[in-house]
């Protein structure tokens, strides 16, 4: 299965609803290139919603990272939302859920980012 | 116990079946393609949940197996498409026992870089060895001149039935 992305906005902030698998190959393609998309129109404060994310391996762990960097030294800001159990315990168990910003609620997450 | 390899040159779904009923053991030479890697990560699935692991151990197994197909496909044949990868799925009363092998250039394991030390957390790659020792119980690497073959243990409870 592979990965869809719905796009919509929230007070300023590119919510990116994910759903599927975020793997190596179509998965993490799409994730960059839908991050790509948001940048390009000039927004850099993207809410990424892994709620529907049913499967993530390294790659797509990769471009998670990726995307959080890209964005950040954009001066933008990227937070994650949502996360299942699998994906919070991959983002535990390499040490990464300290280095996102992740919220489980979309309002205080939207609220979260600076104006 | 029979101990008879099948190779397949493409695997289908009732392949699978019809191989794991009659056998204890399944070897598969597959393209170096995406899509084998989906097909040895099923294959795994498949073989873990009849192995009687359960529902939190499954997908780890499963994923720890694509990673190291990932790993032969992308870093070991680089998608080339004159060379194949085998994937071998084994079960034993105490063990499930999965061997992915390439043939590429060779992967010295002392030389990945740690993915939690700090100059490393924020790179884009380089987990997925690190994530298959984490949810295998043994993880051997060895070199095939060319290629390399990476054997994946995990070892079954008391609790779990034997196959």
């Amino acid at each position: 299965m592979s990965m869809k992305v719905n796009t919509r906005q929230v007070d300023g902030i590119t919510i990116l609803d994910l759903s599927g698998r975020i793997t190596l190959g179509e998965g993490s393609v799409t994730l960059r290139d839908a991050v790509r998309d948001v940048l390009a129109k000039g927004s850099n404060k993207i809410l990424l919603n892994l709620g529907d994310i049913s499967y993530i391996d390294s790659s797509g762990i990769g471009e998670l990272v990726s995307a959080f960097t890209t964005v950040k030294n954009g001066g933008g800001e990227l937070k994650l939302l949502n996360l299942t159990k699998k994906v919070h315990d991959l983002l535990q168990i390499t040490k990464l859920y300290t280095v996102f910003d992740i919220k489980d609620d979309e309002a205080s997450a939207v609220a979260a980012f600076t104006s | 116990m029979l101990r008879s390899a099948i190779q397949f040159d493409t695997l289908r779904s009732e392949d699978c079946f019809l191989a794991d009923s009659t056998t204890s053991r399944v070897s598969l030479t597959l393209e170096s393609s995406i899509d084998s890697v989906n097909k040895v990560e099923q294959t795994a699935e498949d073989y873990a949940q009849r192995a009687g692991f359960d529902e939190d151990s499954v997908p780890n197994i499963a994923m720890a197996v694509r990673e190291a197909a990932v790993n032969a496909v992308l870093h070991g044949n680089a998608y080339d498409p004159g060379k194949h990868i085998t994937a071998s799925f084994e079960t034993t009363p105490d063990d499930m026992i999965i061997r992915i092998a390439d043939q590429g250039p060779g992967l010295d394991p002392d030389t990945i870089p740690d993915p939690l030390a700090p100059e490393n957390i924020l790179r884009g790659s380089g987990r997925g060895i690190f994530l298959i020792r984490a949810f295998m119980d043994e993880v051997h690497f060895r070199q095939l001149h060319p290629g390399t073959e990476l054997t994946l243990i995990k070892h079954k409870t008391p609790a779990q039935p034997g196959t």
